[in-house]
């Protein structure tokens, strides 16, 4: 360990030992005041009274989240039962996200899989071809694979042309495209972890496994996916949570049947129908969401490390 | 050595990771213009002591004393002490002028007075023609030099090297270990040299520390620290040697009376500390020779034997079990066959009892 | 001899991904050279939409949400990556103190929570705290999200730089701000520099938080081609989207040849 100090151990160097609360503290007054301050006051803004044309009345109450989560009738004098609306359309948000992420393992793993057995030189550039869309503007993206998938646009002409298809497919405003919306935005987000873990992963398991007579399928359900189980579950939940809160794929892909979270959060605080409580306390519910998926994977994740 | 003007004082230094020791207050004095060198195996703290020297590493007990103040407290940029990195991290970003003129326009020098000095030490270590190059386009060796520079241009009262040969090629080094010494003779100034190799300690060095897990175990000119060795740490590590179980049956001052095993009594030196009871006796194998059975100090049983070149070993085995090598020079003697009684003879004065 | 690493149909799957990927965007940059009016046939090449985009009726508009986007993209950008610079030193090299997992949970957390969350939430914290919705407030929320984005490629530069290097310039009398300044700040440069790029493609990127806290009048480019898209995609806004992709593409692939360079030095 005396040895050890001097050459390169840099995650550990104290150099600038004493400075670093100093150096922390721009990040925690910007984050501190610009983010977190804010979701706190969201926080409160969920338990206020709405005021119509937007904003809130400074009274406590639990109105938004009894309006979530409870249906009492036109005026409000029936016995609560549970309201399915609002509910549905968190279910069918997880369900998209869900799928969308579904999508995003069945192509970016063989796309990490294919990237990372390249020689070391012409890896990063593979690398970089996947990653360059991820940096393009998200509307610019969603607005062209709407263009692309349209009933008049580019794909269907090519269907149509190509003789495979006899009438247009009708792609907009379904979920397919949002999925496919959600597929496009995030899937870099899948491809990198499992890219990682991949490229870390040691090839004379495979050989040893080979040796013992597994053919190379076996090898990979029995070997490599458990081995690199890790990075994909980290590429799941990288897709998933943006998924979960999209508001463009759902918005411009989708119609009133593919109605998400996103959609449903914005619409509370644009013009006179918003309900701010309503909105914040939607955002609030989204976040616990959010906040748990986290947290179970950072759980089992020092889980799996103590083993 | 009274009247010697001390360079650094190292006094019951101890350093502590949480609950790891790495030096068990250790203590040591270096002269001014002494070649000093800090050797030991890996982990044994000799690197660490370095690094508390030169402030990167703060002491959690104990005091260095540079010129006689205190220097424990103060961070690395306040301590007129210099450091040749194991790598040279040399900066790869600037020339090599601009590498040795970094520390004194640090301490203040204007441009041009720096440049000068800068040009005098390039001179000193003969890399006058690369003052514009950049680290990146030299050698290995040359890149030892920079470092060398570098470290010398501010006039440090003490140099620190942290194994600076230790990236070399073998040839390479060797040349540079004459060239390191004959700089430090024309420069004065103290030189703390760490390094796991014995060879490079007993070329260079006035002095030597041994150290082992985080304490001294010797300090001594190198052929003190050969021939003399006090612990059975210090005769082990360095070069080859042959301990043996004895009874010592009485010390007086720096000479003991022991029982060999097999009966025969001897008088030797003792290391100090060296107390009655079960010892250890240490004879390099070079200075063990073959008798015929029943004569010499130690009765022995031939094994087996390893041809070297210019000398063939011999490994025996004693009554009791215990093995021993004996040297022969090429050329003297017959090798004897497996299984041959022999008896050993002690030259007169080559066994040493140690301290533990 | 059969090579483990292969499997049959990874290579097609990553071609087709790769076609999902660009089929888009090529498509659109094609159609943004289309002659005709009408944005389903192709009329033959022509430029007239870049130079609607400059001259045209909207050009005006296009103009004010070019400058106001990218104005906020360099502050947002500068501003993060001074302080992302800063955190990443005490992350990667003022050694163990209290809070340091929870400062990287916080350096992170803009990514964790969802968008729209920060969104609406930065909206009403805006208009508690009585700050007037605009410029200011779409710049001061650019920095949170701005923040992690440039942290990455900086701690990352910064760990693959060993600290010899200051410890050598502090044996050589550097101060600690000396020894940053002089030694680290050159050598991690492409590190810093990737970080911004990354940073200003991200704020550039921004639509939905932006959407929320720029309050009425002010628009940045992507609001102001969401605005325009609800009606129907124009072949103008294909021109704009194509040069704001031109951007994109351009800053991600130098902040990829600097990594690049950095790492061979």
């Amino acid at each position: 360990m005396a040895g050890a100090a001097p050459q390169g151990a840099s995650a550990g160097s104290d150099i600038y030992r004493g400075n670093g609360p100093r150096l922390l503290l721009p990040v925690w007054l910007w984050v501190g005041i610009f983010l977190v301050a804010p979701v706190l006051i969201m926080a409160v803004y969920s338990v206020l009274t709405k005021e119509f044309r937007g904003g809130v009345i400074w009274d406590f109450t639990l109105a938004a989240y009894d309006q979530f989560f409870l249906d009492r009738g036109l005026f409000g004098d029936e016995p609560p039962r549970i309201e399915w609306t609002y509910i549905g359309i968190f279910w069918r948000s997880i369900w998209q996200a869900g799928l969308a992420t579904v999508l995003c393992l069945l192509i970016g793993f063989p796309t990490a899989w294919f990237i990372a057995t390249r020689p070391a030189r012409v890896r990063s550039v593979w690398l970089f071809l996947i990653t360059i869309p991820y940096w393009v503007n998200l509307l610019i993206r969603t607005v062209s694979m709407k263009f692309l998938i349209r009933d008049t646009g580019p794909l269907n002409e090519f269907l149509l042309w190509a003789g495979i298809i006899d009438t247009p497919l009708a792609l907009v405003n379904t979920n397919f495209a949002v999925q496919l919306g959600l597929f496009y935005s995030y899937l870099p987000f899948m491809v990198l972890p499992i890219y990682a873990a991949v490229e870390r992963y040691d090839f004379s398991l495979s050989e040893a496994a080979a040796d013992l007579y597994a053919d190379s399928w076996t090898t990979l359900r029995l070997i490599i996916l458990p081995v690199v189980k890790p990075g994909i579950v980290a590429g799941c939940i990288l897709v998933f949570v943006p998924s979960l809160g999209a508001f463009l794929a759902p918005e411009l892909l989708g119609g009133a049947k593919t109605f998400m979270i996103g959609s449903l959060i914005e619409e509370q605080f644009k013009g006179a129908a918003g309900n701010w409580p309503f909105g914040a306390a939607a955002s609030m519910i989204l976040l616990s969401i959010v906040m748990a998926v986290l947290l179970l994977h950072a759980r089992a994740q020092t889980k799996g490390d103590r083993t | 050595m009274l009247d010697v003007a001390q360079a650094v004082e190292i006094d019951s230094v101890v350093k502590r990771y949480g609950t790891v020791t790495a030096l068990h207050g250790v203590s040591m004095a270096i002269a001014e213009g002494e070649f000093f060198t800090l050797l030991g195996p890996s982990g044994c703290g000799k690197t660490t002591l370095l690094r508390c020297i030169a402030g990167f590493e703060q002491v959690s007990g104990g005091a260095i004393r540079l010129h006689g103040e205190d220097i424990a407290p103060l961070p690395p940029h306040k301590r007129m002490v210099n450091t040749v990195f194991q790598n040279y991290a040399l900066f790869p970003h600037m020339t090599v002028l601009d590498n040795v003129t970094f520390g004194l326009l640090r301490r203040g020098w204007g441009t041009r007075d720096a440049e000068a000095r800068g040009r005098e030490v390039l001179r000193l270590v003969q890399l006058s023609e690369f003052a514009q190059r950049r680290p990146g386009q030299l050698s290995g060796g040359q890149q030892q030099r920079v470092a060398l520079a570098r470290a010398l241009a501010p006039r440090p009262k003490v140099l620190l090297l942290d194994e600076p040969l230790s990236a070399l090629d073998l040839k390479l080094r060797q040349a540079v270990r004459s060239e390191l010494k004959s700089i430090q003779r024309e420069t004065g100034i103290a030189f703390v040299f760490v390094t796991h190799d014995q060879e490079e300690a007993l070329t260079m060095s006035d002095r030597i520390a041994v150290m082992s897990a985080g304490h001294v175990q010797q300090v001594g000119p190198p052929r003190e620290i050969y021939e003399a060795p006090q612990t059975r740490f210090v005769a082990d590590f360095i070069g080859e040697t042959n301990l043996i179980d004895v009874t010592v049956t009485q010390v007086s001052g720096a000479v003991a009376r022991l029982q060999l095993p097999g009966g025969a009594a001897m008088d030797c030196p003792a290391a100090p500390g060296a107390r009655p009871g079960p010892g250890h006796l240490s004879v390099r194998p070079e200075r063990l020779s073959l008798c015929a059975a029943g004569q010499g100090d130690l009765a022995a049983v031939m094994q087996d034997h390893v041809y070297l070149g210019t000398d063939t070993q011999l490994l025996m085995r004693l009554a009791d079990g215990a093995r021993l090598v004996v040297r022969q020079q090429a050329g003297s003697g017959t090798v004897p066959d497996p299984g041959a009684a022999l008896g050993l003879r002690i030259e007169a004065g080559a066994a040493r009892l140690l301290a533990d | 001899m059969t090579d483990l690493r292969h499997f049959t149909g990874f290579r097609p799957l990553t071609v087709l991904c790769l076609f999902i990927l660009y089929a888009p965007l090529v498509i659109v940059a094609v159609y943004s050279f289309n002659e005709s009016t009408s944005i389903t046939r192709w009329g033959g090449f022509s430029l007239k939409w870049y130079v609607d985009v400059f001259t045209g009726p909207e050009a005006p508009k296009f103009r004010d949400a070019a400058i106001n986007s990218f104005t906020i993209a360099i502050g947002a950008a500068t501003c993060a990556t001074l302080i992302a610079t800063a955190a990443a030193v005490a992350m990667t090299r003022a050694g163990r103190f209290r809070g340091k997992l929870a400062s990287l949970a916080l350096i992170n957390l803009p990514l964790m929570v969802p968008e729209i969350v920060t969104a609406v939430a930065s909206l009403v914290f805006f208009i508690t705290i009585g700050l007037t919705t605009g410029l200011l407030t779409i710049f001061l929320a650019h920095v949170v999200f701005c923040i992690p984005f440039a942290y990455l490629p900086i701690s990352a530069r910064m760990q693959s730089v060993p600290d010899v290097y200051e410890q050598a310039a502090m044996d050589l009398y550097a101060t600690p701000w000396e020894a940053f300044r002089l030694i680290l700040l050159p050598l991690m440069a492409p590190g810093i520099l990737s970080g911004f790029l990354l940073a200003f493609i991200i704020s550039l990127d921004d639509f939905l938080i932006t959407n929320f806290v720029k309050g009425a009048g002010v628009e940045t480019l992507p609001t102001a081609i969401f605005g325009s898209v609800k009606q129907g995609i124009k072949p103008n806004i294909m021109a704009i989207s194509t040069l704001l992709l031109g951007v994109s593409v351009v800053c991600v692939t130098l902040s990829w040849l600097i990594g690049r360079a950095g790492q061979k030095r």
